[in-house]
């Protein structure tokens, strides 16, 4: 056998062709392009539709504040909270930004672990989306405690009632899940960005640029026994991160399921809640990450190949998404509580039914074009897809919350939750916030990260022939 | 220039533009006997830390001291406030058990392991550090760019003017200069 193999071989004198990885960055760019590429996103002059997507933003953004203005002032009677429904439009936003912020660590974080290189092209941007999706959330629970002035009681700070809180409560468990995981995030991210801030200084022009960009960078030199340290340190703040985005949407799940409300007392709230997150995340991810590849011709870092590999994590988790949506049901049914599959079959068939179907639409039926290819690659599909997801996933949350709520345990006590032109403008306000930020940071920010995707090159590899390799290269 | 080395000098930098390059004088300034020394990359370049002979960073310990004081620092917060300093009854459950504490240790756990992370990466790299002679050089801009260098300081006790720039050029660098502290 192994004489048959060796014959062929032997007689041309060639080893076998070595097959090729899909190259990551697509067109043999050398290491100098990648960085004037990305670096030029934030140099070069402003795009044409850079500020009147800011101004439209921002004008957005003022519209929130306005909103929280007045409700502050006036008092949360202005949303259409009533006497079953307490919560709603609120953490229901709380519930979809906090989740879409989970994609950008799952990137970050757990596609490092599993050595997914891919993540590189993404995982700057992805992350920053989470900063800026957390930002979003921390505003909705501190808004809808009504006295806001008092919202510090949540944190274990001395008072003049020298009272604590009380750590027994899911929500307060969420106070801490959601600050820890806005901060570690941030230093996750700050960490990656050092070295491209360097990168930075080093082009930087002016000498304004120059200070700012070197005082992020801490006088980062390329060393390489800081690059140990500093390798070490993002794998461990990767491995931290992991059971922290892990744990952050279980501990949102637990505000529902530490609760006794039929709809809401279910044990697989952790584990759905967390693929629902990342489901919505990478809705997000791509909502922005198709406009941002073509408007700031990033498309040979960002390949079709990304999209692609993302859309197929989208069919993923939707699936899982899919799967929890029948399993409630079937335990609804099967655990021979009447008041839990009465709650279920009002959810789908009750009041608000048009909003079960808009969330199963979306999240059951949509991911599945994902199955297709030429769907995969097809941009304005994709970019459609996402934006289906993203309306889903915010659905599913109001369906968890409200259609829970508004039946209450006696039939007096049962109602209709209605939004106010407040609890709306508040909710779009928000995406005013999140873009406002999002365009800031692709303006100052290299958007990609450089010496990242720099190392996924052929010619970053010491042992490839483009790398500088003698002899018998291989890879 | 080369043979009055003045206590200004702060180091020989070689240029290259491949990682290999760059590795291979690596091996061999490593097998010289040189201490110090570094090599300068747009990235982390794999297989360089064994061919500059560094060991595994002690940035873990950091970590896991961080991981513990987070934990320790939640358990006895909670404890504190609600079994201690404004006792708390809820349902006629015990005033304090790990088990109702264990979410936000949890958190606070990896929240402090992940500043320890930081802070201790800074702290073995000495960063931040405002001022470096390396940054000075114009031509040495490029470690951020797309160019590989090797720096041998002349505080190391091998280090010798005309030797050394020898050994680096053998190595292959085409570039080489003496750097001013």
């Amino acid at each position: 056998m192994s004489a048959v193999l060796e014959k062929p071989l032997a007689t041309t004198g060639t080893t076998p062709k070595e097959l090729e990885r899909e190259p990551l960055v697509l067109n043999q760019r050398s290491l100098g392009w990648i960085s004037d590429r990305i670096a030029g996103v934030c140099e070069n002059a402003l795009p044409k539709w850079w500020w009147p997507a800011f101004l439209i933003s921002f004008t957005v953004m003022s519209m929130m504040f306005i909103c929280i203005a007045y409700l502050i002032s006036t008092g949360v009677g202005v949303w259409g909270l009533n006497n079953p429904v307490g919560w709603a439009w609120d953490i229901t936003n709380f519930v979809f930004w906090i989740g879409i912020g989970h994609a950008g660590t799952l990137i970050s974080a757990v596609l490092f672990l599993l050595r997914q290189k891919w993540r590189t092209s993404i995982n700057r941007s992805a992350e920053a989306m989470t900063l800026f999706a957390v930002a979003c959330a921390g505003i909705f629970p501190m808004i809808h405690v009504g006295r806001i002035w008092l919202a510090w009681w949540l944190f274990p700070l001395p008072n003049a009632n020298s009272i604590w809180p009380q750590f027994r409560s899911p929500l307060l468990w969420d106070v801490f899940a959601v600050s820890t995981y806005g901060t570690v995030s941030l230093l996750f991210w700050y960490t990656g960005l050092v070295p491209d801030l360097a990168t930075m200084r080093d082009r930087a022009k002016t000498k304004i640029r120059k200070f700012l960009y070197g005082l992020g960078a801490l006088g980062w030199t390329g060393s390489n026994r800081h690059w140990s340290n500093y390798e070490k340190a993002y794998l461990l703040l990767a491995g931290l991160s992991t059971p922290l985005v892990l744990s952050v949407h279980s501990i949102v799940s637990f505000d529902f399921a530490v609760s006794q409300v039929p709809g809401w007392h279910t044990t697989i709230f952790p584990p759905y809640f967390v693929a629902g997150a990342i489901f919505s995340g990478f809705g997000m991810v791509l909502t922005l990450m198709i406009p941002l590849r073509t408007l700031c011709k990033l498309e040979e870092i960002i390949t079709v190949r990304h999209v692609s590999l993302m859309g197929k994590v989208i069919l993923a988790t939707g699936s899982i998404v899919g799967y929890a949506y029948g399993m409630e049901f079937f335990i609804a049914w099967y655990g021979g509580n009447p008041y839990e599959l009465a709650a279920f079959k009002n959810r789908a068939f009750g009041p608000y039914w048009w909003s079960y179907w808009i969330m199963v639409t979306c999240n059951v039926v949509t991911p599945h074009l994902f199955w297709f290819k030429k769907i995969r690659e097809n941009m304005v599909i994709v970019f459609i897809i996402s934006i289906f997801v993203n309306i889903g996933m915010w659905f599913e949350r109001f369906v968890i919350i409200v259609t829970s709520l508004h039946r209450d345990y006696l039939p007096s006590s049962w109602g209709y939750f209605s939004p106010t032109w407040v609890d709306i403008c508040t909710f779009i306000g928000s995406f005013g916030l999140f873009c406002t930020l999002f365009l800031l940071f692709i303006r100052f920010l290299p958007a990609i990260a450089i010496s990242e995707v720099k190392g996924v090159t052929p010619q970053a590899d010491p042992h490839h022939n483009l790398g500088g390799a003698k002899g018998g290269a291989h890879h | 220039m080369n043979a009055n080395v003045s206590i200004q000098s702060y180091g020989l930098v070689a240029e290259f533009d491949t990682p290999g390059d760059a590795m291979r004088a690596a091996t061999s300034i490593r097998d010289a006997g040189f201490r110090k020394w570094d090599v300068h990359t747009p990235f982390p370049v794999h297989g360089l830390d064994a061919a500059m002979g560094i060991k595994n960073s002690p940035v873990g310990w950091f970590t896991f001291f961080g991981g513990c004081t987070g934990y320790t620092t939640g358990m006895l917060m909670i404890w504190f406030m609600n079994g201690f300093d404004y006792k708390i009854v809820v349902g006629g459950k015990p005033l304090f058990s790990p088990f109702y504490a264990f979410p936000v240790c949890y958190e606070l756990t990896i929240l402090f392991a992940a500043f320890a992370t930081l802070i201790g990466m800074c702290f073995l790299n000495r960063l931040p550090r405002l001022y470096h002679p390396l940054l000075k050089n114009r031509r040495f801009a490029a470690v951020t760019h797309d160019k590989f260098f090797v720096v041998i300081e002349t505080a190391d006790p091998k280090y010798s003017p005309v030797e050394t720039r020898k050994l680096l050029e053998t190595a292959g660098s085409r570039h080489i200069e003496l750097i001013e502290e």
